[in-house]
């Protein structure tokens, strides 16, 4: 059974549609014995991040969560959900993430500005398909292939995690992904909402 | 890199795909699950639903199709129509829509732009506007492009993304329906303008329209209808065409 923390922050919609398309059994709740008893979680997210890691955090969740995760449960956090796993983002000033992975989160606007190397201005929200580099062979690409399209929706991003860091896309700059420390992945683009690549990635994480 | 996205629209009416020309002579065209079914196959990168109903029965056969839809097709999906308040944000996005098209409702109540961005972050509420020259100006009209409101469109636009939009759909009443090609005089005024994603809709006639539509720096995307539903032009073919031409697409 797969536990989606349901912490108040964005649509769950399509994120439990496609798992259940995929056959997979879901819970979406907040409660610590359904996390327990759950052999994977998902942490999703929309919006920003220092209201979602308060809204985390008030669960009362984030220590059960982390210890799962040490004993080997998978987790995925998407989107907002990668970020908070970050050891901090300085969108809309400086904030603490859950540290489960090593890097931060920051404003692509003002990385552009400052790395990129475009003549053309790049629209910020980073909004679109976009193609993943894979780096290495990780189990939750094994059903896609280097190049394949995923859907992005964001205006912040990770860096400094390049240990972590398994797939990235080329937006002027090198946006982050996906990243992975152990049993736990983040992606920062929409699985559920990235076609039958996106399941695929899902369908794999299953089967972690 | 990012690509250039395809999306088809489905207007939908009595629990049925139509299309008008010049947004009039409606016709009847298929069902708009099976219709999904086949666009998402055939490679479109989002799906734009109309609600474009009177009744409230109509209505709650919409939101059916919009949960059928949402379970099985995984790509972004945008709804609008008879959208007025922020209850229509959260009736339609419980529905499994994505993103939520405002049109008319925005123009009665600039608000709704705010508030909704505000509630489901920026990226969630698109400005889909219907723009006429009159007299030589661009001009904003409403009611689904039967009544000119006066306002001037350009600055309808910026005022709309200062206010939270995430995205535009530019409709251009004088090239919709005629596929001589979008108009690209507007869009290249809108996009000297705002920063936003540009999603342009109005006048695609065949694939070359399309490649035109990209060389213009500030566009993101293509969207039409009757083109895509007549079987005219395959999203498929159109995207092999258009990576032949050199703009970046998914395949």
């Amino acid at each position: 059974m797969i536990a989606v923390i349901d912490y108040g922050v964005g649509n769950l919609f399509s994120l439990t549609a496609s798992l259940k398309f995929l056959g997979a059994e879901t819970i979406v709740t907040n409660k610590r014995e359904d996390i327990l008893a759950a052999d994977r979680i998902i942490l999703p997210g929309v919006g920003a991040f220092e209201d979602a890691i308060a809204k985390l955090k008030a669960t009362g969740l984030v220590e059960t969560i982390i210890a799962e995760t040490k004993k080997g449960k998978p987790l995925l956090g998407i989107c907002l959900g990668m970020q908070l796993l970050f050891e901090k983002s300085y969108e809309y000033g400086q904030h603490e993430g859950l540290g489960l992975i090593k890097g931060e989160i920051a404003s692509i606007e003002e990385d552009l500005a400052q790395y990129g190397t475009s003549s053309q201005k790049l629209k910020v929200p980073h909004i679109g398909w976009n193609s993943l580099t894979l780096k290495g062979n990780d189990p939750i690409f094994k059903y896609i292939k280097n190049g394949d399209y995923v859907y992005y929706v964001h205006s912040y991003y990770g860096r400094n995690c390049l240990t972590n860091t398994i797939a990235s896309s080329n937006y002027d700059i090198e946006i982050t992904g996906a990243v992975r420390s152990g049993s736990v992945y983040g992606t920062q683009f929409h699985p559920e909402k990235s076609g039958s690549v996106g399941l695929n990635i899902l369908k794999a994480f299953i089967e972690l | 890199m990012i690509t250039k996205r395809i999306i088809p629209c489905l207007d939908v009416r009595n629990g049925r795909v139509v299309k008008g020309i010049n947004f009039e002579g409606i016709q009847d065209v298929a069902d708009p699950v099976e219709m999904a079914r086949f666009y998402n196959e055939s490679g479109a990168d989002e799906l734009v639903f109309y609600d474009i109903t009177a009744s409230v029965e109509e209505r709650s056969l919409f939101s059916d199709i919009l949960v059928d839809v949402a379970s099985q097709i995984f790509i972004p999906l945008t709804v609008g129509g008879g959208i007025n308040t922020l209850d229509d944000f959260d009736r339609v996005l419980k529905c499994g829509a994505d993103k939520v098209s405002v049109n008319s409702g925005a123009i009665r109540n600039p608000d709704l732009i705010e508030q909704g961005a505000k509630k489901y972050g920026d990226q969630c509420v698109v400005l889909s506007m219907d723009i006429k020259r009159v007299d030589g100006t661009f001009r904003l009209f409403s009611k689904g492009g039967r009544e000119n409101t006066g306002i001037d469109a350009l600055q309808w636009a910026v005022d709309g993304v200062n206010r939270g939009a995430g995205e535009l759909v530019v409709n251009s009443i004088d090239t919709d329906g005629v596929k001589d090609g979008f108009d690209l005089e507007l869009l290249d005024e809108l996009a000297a303008r705002v920063s936003v994603p540009i999603i342009a809709s109005g006048g695609a006639g065949t694939m070359g329209h399309f490649s035109e539509l990209f060389k213009h720096p500030g566009i993101d995307a293509g969207l039409a209808a009757s083109i895509f539903h007549f079987k005219e032009i395959s999203i498929r073919e159109l995207k092999e065409y258009l990576r032949k031409e050199g703009v970046e697409v998914r395949l």
